[in-house]
């Protein structure tokens, strides 16, 4: 009963998004209230029918119903409750249902809280994002419907691929997922923008939060795939250019153009065509990624889905979503009037190459990932990718842009000078020369990148501390005047000063983790030690334990520095029952200084020994605090006091205090 | 119009790539036509991969009158970990010699990996630069070649072989070599 009741309840969705999607926009351009007025009770319904499916589903794999093809194929009896659940998104069919779950919950979320938005604009922006959940309810519904029955039931259902069994991987999907899908926000409001032709400092103010949360959840999921491919693949690596990896990168990479974009249109109304064309692009890039994981057209092991049908329905999903807002951008983009000039050294000039490379970016990670399919279609031809092309595009790209955005926070809005810019950043230059002095001495073999690195982890810092400083009058005004500034500086500035400090961080982590990172591979024998890194790793042995669905080696090693003995080790090596399938369990102590990473590997047959593979990954716990550093700068900025208060005014000529004051 | 331009752009490149998308969806991603299909397999002479086992990998080794099999790996592509219990399989069964050949890939990283799925190639060749991915067309790997006994290439997969690609693809182009050859 219970899977007919998720179907039923889903297929309701489906109507109530179409009532939604259609009413409010012909009744918004009609101007009948009670039209639009359906568009928020509808947007609640419809989550709370998504909701009811989605409970259903859960329902089925916590009671381990293997009746439903679904279950019978991704689960087991044998698996713990955290992976029954987690196993709801950890396949095709389900995770596309938390799909259409979070597109209904941003709906629901405009319905209830939008109570200040223009009654026209708050109907479009639900209408629009009802219509892209339409063409979900019925991918789902036709090609991949999580409650299809099987007969006759199996004993036991096929496990989740253990390699998906990880804390890590459980909450990576619905993080990315809220991302993804936290975008489509953006494109409404750019759609509904378009529709009514208006875009203004108002309308910036009220996509920015629905931008900011998706990038938050977006940074968040990204950080914990690559935090698990870190500790679960067990070779050390946190990023490997994969297709699956790069399609939640492109989003990241026009969805934090779009932040930066929408503060010009909010702060100077201009860029608004390019905003709005960044809007389309960040959802279309979710789609996108959606489209090349599902659909088979390129191989991953990520695919859950190789199904031509499925990829056929998905592209034409693409090609009427991004097509056809691409289409309406062409036609009403040019009556997009931008007013506020502003020459090319300046706030708006720097957040615009922050665009332009930004944009960049994403479009080479785009050409990388879909390259061999490209040539595929037109017969073939000859290029290698992965991450040798990626490295050597995507840093280059970044070093410039690293190196502007110390300074661009410093120029001031319309006209900037930045020789005092320069001039103020003297302190950033000096740590920039520390960091890379610092990290020459310090690592004398490493490569030249690793120097680069720290200058700029080091510049962006000392940067962005040093324009926080400006803020404060920091020396210019007595220390009492310049506190109670630093106490007056709105959210959004502590979310820039943290956001960009925290991607400092992060660059120091990884390139401490990309450039000096030290392995060593050997075969040992209980009592053998191996030196790494100036660690001495003993190996104690070896032994058999068993878990709930696996039966694992585990190697335990013991860590000592100098003679004096800092811990122990455990690494594991699981077969899982079901489908034979190894994993790797890496044990990892983590200082600050950089983590200690062992992993135990097969018995060697010959000596008796076992297969060890010892890593020191030098500051990788920077990238992980930078990254939370990041997040948390993006959590206070969504609680900035101008998202919360009524429609704020559009101010045709901005005060002069504004451009000096220059928060974000 | 000229004002419109920059407006319709991005649909037109839009346009151009969902042409693509429709071209790639009509293929299957693992069958690619190779120019080298029943040419001599390149020259190359490759060192083993550095501390590993092996005295290296070269067109030498294709031409001893068995049918080999040439898989291109590196351990930073994930789908070669998915193929990788087939490759072992192939090798285990004896009906051909399989060569690894590790791609822009390196060393310590290349037998790590290694030494956790297991090594069952004859031999294998460290192609840290590319150069000879270049001469065998390699454009993305996995790649997978098989070789007749006189060193022509006679048959090329991209992509992982997983599924049951070794049984439906590989094994049937093998034992179609040894009838031709016999």
């Amino acid at each position: 009963m219970t899977a007919e009741l998720g179907h039923f309840a889903l297929t309701l969705a489906l109507f109530v998004a179409i009532v939604q999607s259609s009413l409010p926009l012909v009744g918004a351009h009609r101007g009948k209230s009670q039209w639009m007025a359906v568009a928020s009770p509808a947007a609640l319904l419809q989550f709370g029918l998504v909701a009811i499916a989605f409970g259903c589903l859960t329902h089925l794999y916590v009671t381990s119903d293997f009746s439903v093809l679904n279950v019978a194929a991704n689960s087991h009896t044998d698996k713990p409750m955290i992976y029954k659940i987690s196993g709801v998104w950890g396949n095709h069919e389900g995770s596309m249902l938390l799909w259409v779950l979070i597109m209904a919950l941003f709906g629901c979320a405009v319905a209830a809280f939008g109570g200040n938005l223009p009654p026209t604009l708050k109907a479009r922006v639900l209408a629009v994002q009802a219509l892209v959940a339409v063409g979900f309810y019925l991918f789902i519904l036709l090609t991949s419907n999580p409650f299809d029955r099987l007969f006759p039931p199996p004993v036991n259902g096929q496990d989740l691929n253990p390699l998906l069994q990880d804390p890590g991987l459980a909450f990576h999907p619905p993080m990315l997922y809220l991302g993804y899908v936290g975008f489509s926000m953006a494109f409404s409001f750019a759609i509904a923008a378009l529709i009514e032709g208006r875009v203004d400092a108002a309308w910036a103010r009220w996509v920015r939060p629905w931008t900011l949360a998706a990038w938050i959840f977006l940074t968040a999921g990204i950080a914990l795939g690559s935090w698990w491919a870190y500790y679960e693949l067990g070779w050390g690596g946190w990023w490997f250019w994969d297709p699956v990896e790069n399609a939640s990168f492109m989003p990241w990479l026009a969805g934090t153009a779009l932040l930066h974009s929408a503060t010009v249109v909010e702060k100077r109304d201009t860029l608004k065509g390019w905003t709005i064309l960044l809007a389309i692009i960040t959802f279309s890039m979710s789609l996108l990624g959606t489209f090349l994981v599902r659909s088979g057209v390129l191989t991953s092991v990520h695919a859950f889905a190789t199904d031509p049908a499925r990829g056929v329905f998905i592209l034409v999903l693409l090609i009427i979503v991004i097509g056809g807002s691409l289409a309406l951008y062409a036609w009403r983009g040019p009556s997009l009037v931008s007013a506020g000039l502003f020459q090319p050294i300046s706030r708006e000039g720097a957040l615009l190459f922050n665009n332009l490379v930004m944009a960049t970016a994403t479009a080479v990670v785009l050409l990388g990932t879909l390259y061999p399919l490209l040539l595929d279609a037109i017969g073939g031809g000859k290029i290698s990718v992965g991450p040798p092309f990626f490295n050597a595009v995507f840093i280059p790209l970044m070093v410039p842009m690293i190196a502007a955005m110390a300074v661009g926070p410093l120029l001031n809005w319309k006209r900037g000078d930045w020789r005092a810019a320069l001039q103020r950043l003297w302190p950033a230059l000096l740590a920039a020369a520390i960091g890379g002095t610092g990290a020459w001495a310090i690592v004398t073999d490493g490569p030249f990148m690793g120097i680069v690195g720290m200058t700029l982890a080091f510049w962006l810092g000392a940067g962005t501390l040093v324009e926080l400083a400006e803020r404060m009058r920091l020396g210019r005004e007595p220390l009492s005047r310049s506190l109670s500034r630093l106490k007056r500086q709105p959210r959004a500035s502590w979310g820039m000063t943290l956001a960009h400090f925290g991607l400092a961080i992060g660059i120091a982590g990884m390139t401490g983790a990309g450039a000096w990172v030290k392995e060593s591979i050997q075969v040992m024998k209980p009592g053998d030690t191996t030196m790494l890194a100036g660690y001495e790793f003993r190996f104690d042995g070896a032994r058999a334990i068993g878990g709930p669905n696996y039966t694992a080696t585990a190697g335990q090693f013991t860590v000592s520095r100098d003679g004096v003995r800092i811990g122990t080790l455990e690494s594991e090596k699981r077969i899982y029952n079901v489908s034979g399938q190894p994993t790797t369990e890496a044990a990892i102590r983590t200082t600050v200084a950089g983590d200690l990473y062992a992993v135990i590997g097969d018995r060697d047959a010959a000596t008796g020994g076992f297969v060890t593979r010892l890593y020191f990954n030098p500051l990788v716990v920077w990238m992980w605090i930078g990254t939370l550093v990041m997040i948390i700068g993006g959590t206070i900025s969504l609680t900035d006091r101008r998202h919360r208060v009524g429609a704020p005014q559009t101010r045709a000529n901005p005060p002069a205090r504004a451009q000096a004051a220059g928060a974000d | 119009m000229v004002k419109r331009l920059p407006y319709l752009l991005p649909l037109g490149l839009f346009l151009v790539l969902s042409a693509y998308f429709a071209v790639g969806l009509t293929k299957d991603p693992s069958i690619i036509p190779s120019a080298l299909i029943d040419q001599a397999a390149p020259q190359f002479d490759l060192p083993p991969i550095e501390g590993g086992k092996g005295a290296g990998f070269s067109t030498a080794d294709l031409k001893e009158g068995e049918v080999s099999v040439v898989n291109i790996f590196a351990s930073w592509c994930i789908p070669c970990r998915a193929e990788h219990p087939n490759i072992n399989r192939l090798a285990d069964m004896g009906v051909a010699r399989v060569y690894g050949l590790n791609y822009k890939d390196e060393p310590g990283k290349a037998l790590a990996w290694l030494n956790e799925l297991g090594d069952n190639y004859t031999a294998t060749g460290a192609d840290r630069s590319g150069r000879v991915g270049i001469d065998w067309g390699v454009y993305g790997v996995p790649e997978t070649f098989v070789i007749d006994g006189a060193g022509r290439i006679r048959y090329k997969h991209v992509g992982p072989i997983i599924d049951d690609k070794l049984e439906t693809e590989i094994l049937p182009i093998i034992e179609q070599i040894k009838r031709d050859g016999s």
